[in-house]
Parts: C-alpha cells; sequence; structure tokens
C-alpha cells in the first residue's frame, strides 16, 4: 500500500527550478528518509504534500486522497512538523497545544486527554506552562512534534527534525520515532545529516537538485555499491603531482576499482577495492615505489558514498557549495502568503 | 434515500460544518485576546493618544467663539465626536498587524496546514477581535468626555453611535487586512498606518467644522470617510437624533443623517468585496 504518491512534480521559483520532475512512492507504515543537501528541493517537496505550496506541474496523492482536488482531506491525514518552528511566544505550550487541538475540530474531552498523553510522553510537564518564547529550541521542537501529532494523522511528516538541537532532544526525537513507526505510523522525514537518515530509515530516496538520484533501504544503497572504502594519505598534505603518481600506481591494482584524488583534503586518495585482502599487496606496492604510509582508514560504504557515487561530490562539499549560492531572504519572501 | 432523509443530512452538515467554524474562529479570537492581555501596551496606547488630543486640543481651542460652531456648541463638546470616531479608526486601523506579523513568522503556515473549516475564520476573528477593541476604547474615550461635562446621548443617540462605530471599523477593518495582505512586510503595513492616520484627521470634521476650511480642504473632507461617521455621532450627542436631519453641508450638496450611514455602510460592504480576491488567492 502507498501512502504518498509524487507523480512527475515540477516547481519553480522565478528562474530557479526547485523541482524538476521528482516521482516517489511511500509505501504504507514506512520510516522515510528524504536524504539530500540542502537546496535539494526537500523542503519543497514536503509543503507540497502538505498543501502549503502547489506544483506547477504533477500529482500528488495522500492515502489515496489527490491533494490538489482535496486539499483539506490531506490536511486531515498529515501531521506536519516544519523546519523553522513557528511558535506564538507570547503563548504558552498547552494554549498552543489547545488552539491547535480546536483548529483540528477535537472535542475538549480529546483535546485535553491527548494532550496530557502527549505532554507525559515527550517529557514537557515541566515547561508547558510556560510562556513558549522561553523555551529552547529542543523544547519548541518537542511541542510541535506533539501538536503534529495532537490529531493523530495517519503520516507524519517532518523536515529536518534534529537540525540544530542539542544531543538529548534529538535521541529522545529519534526514539520516539522508532516507537511511532513500530506502532504501523507512516513517517516522511527529511534530513540532511546522513546518520540520523542511516540510523532511523526503513526506506529512502536521496534528492539532488530537484530530482531524486537513488532509493532503496538504507541497507539496500550501501549494498549495491558494494566494496570498501579506503582512504589513503602518504603524507598530511601532499601535493597534486604526488597524489596523482600513486593514483596511476594504485589504480593497476587487481582489486583497485577506483581512486579518486581529495584536493580538498590534503590530496589523500579515496579508493574503492574489492575486499581487505587487497590491502597487503597494496601496501608492498607503495613501498616498492618509495612511498610511506602516513595514514590509512577502511570502512563499509556510507550513504555518503552512494551520494558521491550518483553525484561526483561528497555531500558536505555539495552543501558548501550551495551555502554561498541561496538567498534566505529572497526564498522567506517567496514562501510568505 | 427519501427526501426527508436527504434533508436531514444536508441539515446535518451544515450543523457540523457550522459548529467546526465556530470553534476554530473562538480558538483564533481567543489567541489573539491572550496577546493583548498580556501585551496590553497597544490597548493602553490606543486609549492614552486620543485622550491626548482631547485634552491637548481642547485646551488649545477652549476659547473658540461658540457661535462660529455648529449648534453654538462648547469647543469641548465638538471635539469629542471627533475623536471618539479618531478612536475607533485609528484602532481598526490596526486589524492587519497580527495577520502580517503570521504571515512574517509562519504562522500562518501553521495555520494553513490545518483543516479548517473554512478559511474566513482566520478574517473572521481578527475582524472580531479588532471589533471589540476598538469599541472598548471608543467607550472608554466616551466615558472620558463624559467626566469632562462634554454630555452623553440618549439611548437612541447611543444606538446610532454604536451603528456608526461599527461600519466605519469594518470599513477600515476590511482595508487594514487588504494591506496586510497586499504589502510585503509590517514595517510597510506600519508605514501606510502610520501617514493614514494624521491626514484623514485633519481633513475631516473632527477638529474643526467646514466652514472654517479653505474651499480645497472643505471638499476633502466631505469626501472623507471620517466626515461621515463624525457628524452622526455629534448630532447623536446634540440632541433628540434625525435620520432625515441635514448633517453636512457639502459643496456637492446637503447629506442627511441616513446619507451619511448609507455611505459608510456602502464602504463597509464595497471595501470587503474588494478584498475578498485577495484574500482568497492568499488564504487558497
Amino acid at each position: 500500500m502507498t501512502a504518498i504518491e509524487l507523480h512527475k512534480l515540477v516547481k519553480s521559483y522565478g528562474a530557479v527550478k526547485a523541482l524538476k520532475g521528482l516521482s516517489l512512492k511511500i509505501p504504507k507504515g514506512s520510516l522515510y528518509g528524504l536524504l539530500g543537501p540542502n537546496g535539494s528541493g526537500k523542503t519543497t517537496t514536503l509543503k507540497i504534500i502538505c498543501t502549503l505550496l502547489a506544483p506547477d506541474a504533477g500529482k500528488v496523492t495522500v492515502s489515496g486522497i489527490d491533494a490538489l482536488q482535496d486539499p483539506r482531506a490531506v490536511r486531515q491525514e498529515i501531521g506536519y512538523v516544519a523546519q523553522e518552528v513557528a511558535i506564538d511566544k507570547i503563548l504558552t505550550g498547552l494554549e498552543l497545544l489547545e488552539l491547535q487541538g480546536d483548529l483540528y475540530h477535537l472535542n475538549k474531552a480529546t483535546r485535553d486527554k491527548r494532550i496530557q498523553e502527549l505532554v507525559d510522553r515527550l517529557d514537557m510537564a515541566e515547561w508547558i506552562n510556560r510562556r513558549s518564547g522561553t523555551y529552547s529550541g529542543g523544547m519548541k521542537r518537542r511541542l510541535d512534534l506533539a501538536s503534529g501529532l495532537l490529531h493523530e494523522p495517519k503520516v507524519l511528516i517532518l523536515d529536518e527534525p534534529t537540525v540544530g538541537l542539542d544531543i538529548e532532544s534529538r535521541s529522545k526525537i529519534w526514539k520516539l520515532l522508532k516507537e511511532f513507526h513500530k506502532q504501523g505510523k507512516t513517517i516522511l522525514l527529511s534530513s540532511h545529516y546522513l546518520e540520523e537518515v542511516d540510523a532511523l530509515a526503513s526506506e529512502m530516496a536521496i534528492m539532488d537538485c530537484g530530482t531524486v538520484i537513488a532509493k532503496g533501504s538504507p541497507e539496500e544503497l550501501k549494498k549495491e555499491l558494494g566494496g570498501d572504502r579506503v582512504t589513503l594519505r602518504v603524507k598530511e598534505f601532499s601535493n597534486e603531482v604526488e597524489s596523482e603518481q600513486i593514483q596511476k600506481l594504485l589504480i593497476n591494482i587487481h582489486g583497485v576499482r577506483q581512486v579518486v584524488i581529495n584536493k580538498a583534503e590534503g590530496y589523500s586518495l579515496n579508493l574503492v577495492i574489492d575486499d581487505e585482502a587487497v590491502l597487503p599487496f597494496l601496501k608492498q606496492e607503495l613501498a616498492k615505489a618509495d612511498f610511506q604510509v602516513f595514514a590509512m582508514t577502511q570502512s563499509r560504504p556510507s550513504l555518503d558514498d552512494v551520494y558521491l557515487q550518483a553525484t561526483g561530490r561528497r555531500l558536505m562539499d555539495r552543501e558548501l557549495e550551495v551555502a554561498g549560492q541561496r538567498d534566505f531572504k529572497q526564498e522567506n519572501k517567496n514562501s510568505m502568503r | 434515500m427519501t427526501k426527508s432523509n436527504n434533508l436531514d443530512l444536508r441539515k446535518n452538515f451544515l450543523q457540523t460544518r457550522m459548529n467546526e467554524i465556530a470553534q476554530e474562529t473562538f480558538a483564533l479570537t481567543k489567541r489573539l485576546f491572550l496577546q493583548l492581555i498580556r501585551r496590553p501596551s497597544t490597548l493602553i496606547v490606543g486609549i492614552l493618544q486620543p485622550l491626548i488630543w482631547l485634552i491637548l486640543f481642547g485646551a488649545l481651542f477652549a476659547n473658540a467663539p461658540q457661535e462660529l460652531l455648529p449648534g453654538g456648541m462648547s469647543y469641548g463638546r465638538f471635539l469629542g465626536a471627533g475623536v471618539i470616531v479618531f478612536t475607533a479608526f485609528s484602532g481598526a486601523l490596526n486589524a492587519g498587524l497580527p495577520i502580517m506579523f503570521d504571515r512574517e513568522f509562519g504562522f500562518l503556515n501553521r495555520l494553513l496546514i490545518a483543516p479548517l473549516s473554512s478559511r474566513s475564520s482566520i478574517v473572521l476573528a481578527s475582524v472580531i477581535y479588532i471589533t471589540a477593541i476598538s469599541l472598548l476604547q471608543s467607550a472608554a474615550i466616551m466615558a472620558t468626555t463624559y467626566l469632562l461635562g462634554y454630555g452623553w446621548p440618549s439611548t437612541v443617540g447611543l444606538l446610532i453611535v454604536l451603528v456608526t462605530l461599527l461600519m466605519l471599523v469594518f470599513a477600515v477593518t476590511a482595508m487594514s487586512l487588504g494591506l496586510a495582505f497586499a504589502l510585503p512586510g509590517h514595517i510597510e503595513l506600519i508605514a501606510v498606518i502610520f501617514i493614514t492616520n494624521l491626514p484623514l484627521l485633519f481633513a475631516s470634521t473632527a477638529l474643526a467644522p467646514i466652514s472654517y476650511m479653505p474651499t480645497w480642504l472643505g471638499w476633502l473632507a466631505c469626501l472623507n470617510p471620517l466626515t461621515f461617521a463624525i457628524e452622526p455621532i455629534r448630532a447623536a450627542y446634540a440632541g433628540p437624533f434625525d435620520l432625515d436631519m441635514i448633517l453636512i453641508h457639502a459643496p456637492y450638496g446637503e447629506v442627511t443623517g441616513l446619507g451619511c450611514l448609507s455611505i459608510l455602510m456602502v464602504l463597509s460592504i464595497g471595501l470587503f468585496l474588494i478584498i475578498r480576491p485577495l484574500l482568497n488567492s492568499k488564504l487558497a
């Protein structure tokens, strides 16, 4: 069963194409991770699902309901936890939850009962009667999670749920999401944290520049990629000439699949090898050519490697690249009603 | 299914929908009042400012020759009606501010994600809130004018005052809400409020009768919606009110009490009709 289906979504902000024909199926009961660097279109996708934005073209279905035809019914299905938490600072957390309950037309008894449950469950009792302006980032996020859950939605959507949070709040939210997943709720979350998606998601898609570039379970994606990752340095800081020499040397060794020079990290070399057995041989060859091994680390493929494979860039590098280009002020203006 | 059954279903559906709209509107209005109670400065300033007008302007022109004022009333009495209207007007002018802040801080998005039965609830809550506040502020000013010895209207007069203020408040609220959605941010909105406020006051009959004014200003005053609210209230304070009484001797003709009220009504309905497409598109 499919909880959310996106079909060829297109969305532009002026000249900027945020989504370029994005298609995605999110199975019922999955904890679905949407991984991608900032600016890859994650938030736009989530906003379209939540009926906050209309796509320029494409189709959105939530629990079988067409979101463009019947947005109100879709809103009832969804609980949304936005990226920047918009709360009314002057109200207390409890008052905000009550307002939320009334906007979803819960009757008073149900509303108050559920609020009590969520306050206990999210450990908010101590401060829920304080004005929300005094809350820390973690408290705000928990409050927002509570308001997203208040009407017991079938689908919970979270945009970067733990960005900028302290470790305690983060692990609390992770634990909760895992619980909901176990209870069979459908959860869709976006993140640019690899470990978050890796730790939580039962299924995932990697987004880049407004399209999906890979999808599957985190395990599958890593397995498909295969091989082990080795990072090699012959000196703390090498140079271009030297690293190219080593690249030529290593690429000819049987069992070495790929050698990439990482200029950003002092011309270290990133290798993909078939298995560990290649390593002793690799060291031998280096010694023969008079190169010393300054440092060598070996790891299983990570989601970052999946991203690297698909785009030719590391997620972090892409992040830095985009960081200077985005005009958040303009984006805010665009998203203002 | 029988016909009556069908009708029952429809009635039920309507009933549910009305209940839902009432629930969400009540919740949204409650939020605005909670904000006000915890941050009462706007309410207080909204009363203080007209009060200062009343006292300072009243003192400034206390010795104005009474025969120059309509009906030979004292200047304080004359000014009272103007300040009451000004209070309601500047109160209602702020109607768009909460919505503008909600737009800017993204709280509006939170409201729009909820399955509101009607998004008019958001607008309706603002109208209820600002109407209550403006009337409260005006009542405070009316009480002050009474204490200053500027009189109190009869029961019928009080009704006229209430109806007049309500229609003015609706019209101004509609304009302010429209601006709150049309303008890019609160700075622009505050700027518009700021530059609308005083010129409309001066170009009305709040502070001086038309006979004091040069022709061009007289023309402006006779086109100014504030004048159509001030004159009925002034008449209601002056004595028995009659809808056919001529209240404004405008360069373009004479306007009766009924004329003033009709103009205000057309204005408030017209403004709501004008901003409707904008609200629909912004809240779609």
